[in-house]
């Protein structure tokens, strides 16, 4: 539904999108992480056609969005940052007015409006003028605009920014939900997000992708993924690590945390293979010498340290350790 | 036929913007007050003698030259403030259909403020017999030199996402149109430079008085028409280009 090809901004000397291709098909949810000022949002608004690209090509439905860009605006549903609203108008009268540039009138328009009403919860505000709502009412009225004409392309810049958990959790069920049958682009800097939400994820870094894949992928690329995390009594931590060391399947064991009554370690393999065979060597071996098991288990890797790793420039990641 | 359903929509929502607050209200009471005032006091329309209205249309220039720009100042900076811009520029629409749909709006809104001083014409028309004719044409030139304020007023709020900023520029290049052809300064340019007057001439075919004159005598020239729509259209495409630049960083 959307490829995207080279695809590059410069602002003045500063290359905010720096060639990057991607595609994303029917049925894919694809979350854009990166930390601010990566160029998620320069990215967005070229997708969405508001403002040109330097170089490269955007096709959202098989149209051109420079060539061809009123069709392919057609295709698309838009959640700007800061999610904009026209500030003097009535919920009920910005989500009409937004139905008919989309083309809808008459009883198209209406059931159109109480459908995106209803699927964003908007019912108790509806006549409301939208200078008077909370953040995440606004919020909830621009996201209901971009899906007013049930669009197959959906691009939406931080949809959960201002919202409260409950809200955020409601927003990423909807985003799964609708996912199922349209191609959708969500940019986010809250990584459970990607998890909860994303069939996919791309990281963006200064303008550049720098990771691609499914979340649990990207989580596979975490120096702890593989990791076996063993918290035992009755032993210390030294005498711990001696015993360890002897199993053929452990690289090295770093105690995470100690006290008179347990220690808690983290076990790394000798191959990067995530299969389960640390974690019975392990458990063989703490069964033999009787300790005292009170968890074990084997480390997914974390998305955020993922994240932290690809994103933070060397010289931080130097000062950091 | 696409276009006119989108320019409307748009055109639609300003307009109700307009009246959505009640700032519209006191600009249509200001804007009647002021020709009230330029009319009867400053224009001095009873010691004319005369049953006619010229001392109501010779102010609009002046009257326009502030209240046309604070109606236009807020057409899309205020776009720009909010973030709206780019809502409404990623709606599957062209952009000029939204420049023009929202030059419209302000416009009729004007339109209507000039309605609204029809109980001048009614009193004139109490009170002697005038030249209906000229009065018509009057009031077709005015609305075309509201119509070129708006515009440039469109211009100017189009690069600036603050509203004063935008008031004050096209303040400024309005009073730069008028003053090219008020006779005060047309007289002191001559007595500068007597060896140009084709250079006076032309400087002076820029100005909306020049042009605005012949709609008070009751004389719709079709010159003075073509100026109007000129700069009409020319700001409007100007705005275009604005837009289109700033989107492009
Ligand atoms: N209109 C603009 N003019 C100049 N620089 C810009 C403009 N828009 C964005 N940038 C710069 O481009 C970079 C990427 O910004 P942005 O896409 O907003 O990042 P993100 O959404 O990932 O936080 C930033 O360094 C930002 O300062
Ligand atoms: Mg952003």
């Amino acid at each position: 539904m959307i490829r995207v090809d080279n695809l590059t901004k410069a602002f003045g000397e500063k290359l905010a999108v720096n060639a990057i291709s991607f595609s994303v098909e029917r049925g894919e949810v694809l979350g854009f992480l990166g930390p601010n000022g990566a160029g998620k949002s320069t990215s967005m608004r070229m997708i969405t056609g508001f403002i040109p690209p330097t170089a490269g090509s955007i096709t959202v439905g098989g149209f051109d969005m420079v060539q061809n860009p009123i069709p392919a605006k057609r295709l698309i549903g838009y959640l700007p940052e800061n999610a904009p609203a026209y500030t003097d108008m009535t919920v009920s009268g910005f989500l009409g007015f937004s139905a008919e540039l989309r083309g809808l009138a008459g009883d198209a328009k209406k059931r159109a409006v109480h459908r995106a009403i209803e699927m964003c919860f908007l019912e108790g505000v509806i006549h409301q003028s939208i200078d008077t709502l909370s953040k995440g009412f606004r919020h909830r009225t621009c996201f209901a605009q971009s899906i007013i004409h049930d669009p197959d392309v959906l691009i939406l810049d931080e949809p959960t920014d201002g919202l409260d958990p409950n809200q955020k959790h409601e927003v990423r069920t909807l985003i799964k939900r609708m996912g199922e049958k349209k191609a959708i682009i969500f940019s986010t800097h809250i990584l459970e997000e990607v998890e909860a939400a994303c069939s996919r994820a791309i990281i963006i870094d200064r303008g550049q992708i720098v990771a691609n894949g499914t979340p649990q992928q990207l989580k596979h690329r975490s120096d702890i993924s593989g990791a076996v995390i063993l918290r035992v009594g009755g032993i210390s931590g030294a005498d711990l690590k001696q015993k360890l060391s002897q199993l053929p399947t452990v690289r090295k064991t770093v105690v995470v945390d100690e006290d008179k009554f347990r220690v808690q370690a983290r076990v790394f393999p000798q191959t990067s293979a995530v299969d389960g065979e640390l974690a019975r060597s392990v458990g063989e071996l703490a069964i033999r010498e009787k300790f005292q098991i009170e968890e074990l288990h084997t480390e997914e890797g974390r998305l955020d340290e993922v994240f932290r790793s690809i994103t933070l420039p060397e010289t931080v990641k130097e000062a950091t350790k | 036929m696409n276009s006119v359903s989108h320019i409307k929509t748009i055109a639609k929502r300003e307009l109700s913007g307009y009246f959505a607050s009640p700032v519209a209200y006191v600009f249509i009471v200001i804007f009647l007050l002021l020709t009230g005032f330029f009319t009867f006091m400053a224009g001095g329309f009873f010691e004319r003698g005369e049953a006619s209205l010229v001392s109501f249309f010779l102010w609009h220039p002046w009257l326009y030259l502030f209240l046309v720009p604070a109606v236009g100042m807020r057409l899309w900076s205020e776009e720009r403030r909010l973030g709206t811009m780019e809502l409404l520029l990623t709606m599957p629409i062209a952009a000029w259909e939204a420049i023009v749909g929202k030059f419209l709006a302000s416009w009729l809104f004007l339109a209507l403020a000039l309605v609204l001083t029809f109980p001048i014409l009614i009193t004139v028309n109490y009170l002697g017999h005038p030249d209906n004719g000229v009065i018509f044409a009057g009031y077709i030139g005015s609305l075309l030199l509201a119509g070129s304020y708006l515009a440039i007023s469109c211009m100017t709020s189009a690069l600036t996402r603050n509203q004063v900023v935008s008031f004050i520029l096209s303040v400024v290049t309005c009073l730069f149109l008028i003053l090219a052809g008020w006779p005060p300064v047309t007289r002191l340019l001559d007595q500068f430079s007597d060896s140009f007057p084709r250079l006076i001439e032309a400087i002076a075919a820029f100005s909306v008085m020049t042009h605005f004159e012949g709609f008070q005598r009751g004389v719709i020239d079709s010159r003075d028409l073509v100026f109007f729509l000129a700069v009409i259209f020319f700001s409007l495409f100007t705005t275009s280009v604005i837009i289109r630049s700033h989107r492009a960083g």
